[in-house]
């Protein structure tokens, strides 16, 4: 993150976050397309290569859980406050969960991200530029990683795999008399959403309807990609820093450039990798 | 609010007040409220931070010292987008006046004052419409220091800004930022139109200058009758 940490708007005026070291992936995707066992089984990868990893999920903040619970189980929500409330159990995860890590130097993985705030906004009416101010104190992701799918593969696995709930069926908007259309024509809005900002943003597609390790095996090559590349930017930035330690004297300094021709052996400008291309333009067809 | 139904004629009047903590601005919309109630216009009150919604949240986070400026800033927002939707809008429909004790204006300053970006506070309000009358009672901060420590001789964690960490002693504290609270509500004055009522003149002399600016805010005869 160091030089690229940046606000989505207005950002946080009180906070520092010049300094954080950590990467920050977001995993985004519909109800039911398998982001939660993909994040557990990545954060277990990682931390088996030494990675420190913290994840943190929609709605799990220490002020706004039961809130929250509470608020969907009763039928006074409309889209404003439920955006609302979105967007204060995600501060508070930032503020007390994401930025610390970042600053720790951690992998933070998110599962569900600012998208999925505009998503669900947007499909409820909201206005687009609306719900993006509000969540414009939060940091732009390192990598967003998009769990791609269609509604009719998504249908019959939300179906199958367990009960589909009141909100994730969008019964809220009375779209359909029964869970089936109301479920339906909501995931369809919602993916609709998903795709738009998928081009916006730069995710990273990963195909949902693929075998869960073919995923997970996508997911790791894109995220070790980010991580050599934030390794190596690290190292030269050191050996920068390192430099005018090892040769106090300007002169000695000039005179081991000379013999070079550039930079003095050992210190290159910047090591030669084999880049993998700029993450974000990593697409899986 | 953005777009008002019904004709104007019939629809109730959103009459708020602003000031910072100790300004007399709760005294002075609960005469107004008898008043109007007195010439028989129907009237609602709502009170800021008040809903049942995020009452639990907000209780809890202010207990544990949780909050953080931006936290506070969207529970606040969620709280008035839940009495906007419930004690607001529907009462100005049905042709109901509404007295607010404090509105968006008291996100704004306070919310600045705490450290979060002028700009996103007044973005995150947008789905407000504008009220028919802001009445700020300005009074300079030594006067409400003297009021709070006279009433109540304690003075509330958040309400001194103690969360800021400007000083560890809490009227200083309350002084310190209260009165960024105040520098901001001025800047919002002359910006949002506001009626600025002194804050320091007798309680009865401040009432009739808003009762007399109110009168001019109905035309039907029970409040015309009134001015």
């Amino acid at each position: 993150m160091t030089a690229h940490a940046r606000y989505f708007g207005h950002g946080l005026p009180y906070s520092k976050v010049d300094d954080l070291k950590g990467a920050l992936i977001t995993i985004e995707g519909t109800d039911g397309v398998g982001r939660t066992t993909q994040v557990a089984q990545l954060k277990q990868w990682l931390e088996i290569q030494g990675y420190g990893v913290i994840d943190t999920g929609w709605t799990r903040s220490e002020l706004m859980s039961e809130t929250i619970m509470a608020a969907k189980a009763g039928h006074s929500l409309n889209r404003l406050t439920f955006s609302l409330m979105y967007a204060t159990d995600f501060a508070d995860r930032l503020e007390k969960i994401v930025i610390p890590a970042l600053r720790s130097g951690f992998v933070v993985l998110a599962d569900r991200y600012v998208f999925t705030a505009f998503a669900r906004s947007v499909v409820r009416g909201a206005d687009p530029k609306w719900i993006r101010s509000v969540f414009g104190f939060a940091l732009v992701p390192d990598m967003t990683l998009y769990l791609q799918i269609d509604v009719d593969s998504l249908i019959p696995r939300l179906l199958e795999d367990r009960r589909v709930d009141f909100w994730e069926a969008g019964m809220d908007m009375h779209l359909g008399t029964d869970l089936y259309d109301s479920c339906r024509k909501y995931q369809w809005r919602l993916i609709r959403e998903y795709n738009r900002m998928a081009r916006q943003y730069g995710f990273i597609k990963v195909d949902a309807t693929l075998p869960p390790d073919q995923i997970q095996a996508r997911i790791r090559r894109s995220v070790q990609a980010l991580l050599e590349e934030r390794r190596m930017r690290t190292l030269t930035e050191n050996l920068q820093s390192l430099r005018p330690l090892l040769f106090e004297d300007p002169e000695d300094a000039a005179r081991a450039g000379d013999r070079t021709g550039r930079a003095p052996a050992g210190l290159p400008d910047a090591p030669v990798v084999n880049r993998p291309g700029r993450p974000t333009g990593v697409t899986d067809s | 609010m953005a777009r008002r139904q019904g004709s104007p004629r019939n629809r109730g009047r959103l009459i708020v007040v602003e000031g910072i903590d100790g300004s007399g601005k709760s005294t002075q919309i609960q005469l107004l409220r008898r008043w109007l109630e007195a010439r028989g216009v129907k009237v609602f009150f709502t009170d800021w931070n008040s809903s049942d919604l995020v009452r639990q949240a907000t209780k809890r986070g202010k207990k544990k010292n949780l909050l953080t400026p931006t936290t506070f800033s969207l529970l606040h927002a969620t709280d008035f987008a839940d009495r906007l939707t419930y004690s607001i809008i529907p009462y100005l429909k049905a042709g109901i006046t509404v007295l607010a004790d404090r509105y968006i204006y008291t996100a704004f300053a306070r919310d600045f004052a705490r450290g979060v970006d002028r700009r996103w506070v007044r973005d995150l309000y947008a789905f407000a419409g504008k009220p028919d009358a802001a009445f700020y009672f300005r009074v300079p901060i030594d006067v409400a220091v003297g009021r709070i420590l006279g009433a109540r001789a304690k003075i509330k964690f958040y309400e001194a800004g103690m969360d800021l960490g400007l000083s560890a002693d809490p009227v200083e504290s309350f002084r310190l930022f209260q009165g960024r609270v105040l520098e901001e509500y001025d800047r919002l004055s002359g910006e949002y139109g506001f009626r600025v009522i002194d804050g320091t003149r007798s309680i009865d002399a401040q009432q009739r200058q808003v009762r007399d600016l109110v009168s001019r805010l109905f035309d039907h005869p029970a409040a015309a009758e009134a001015s």
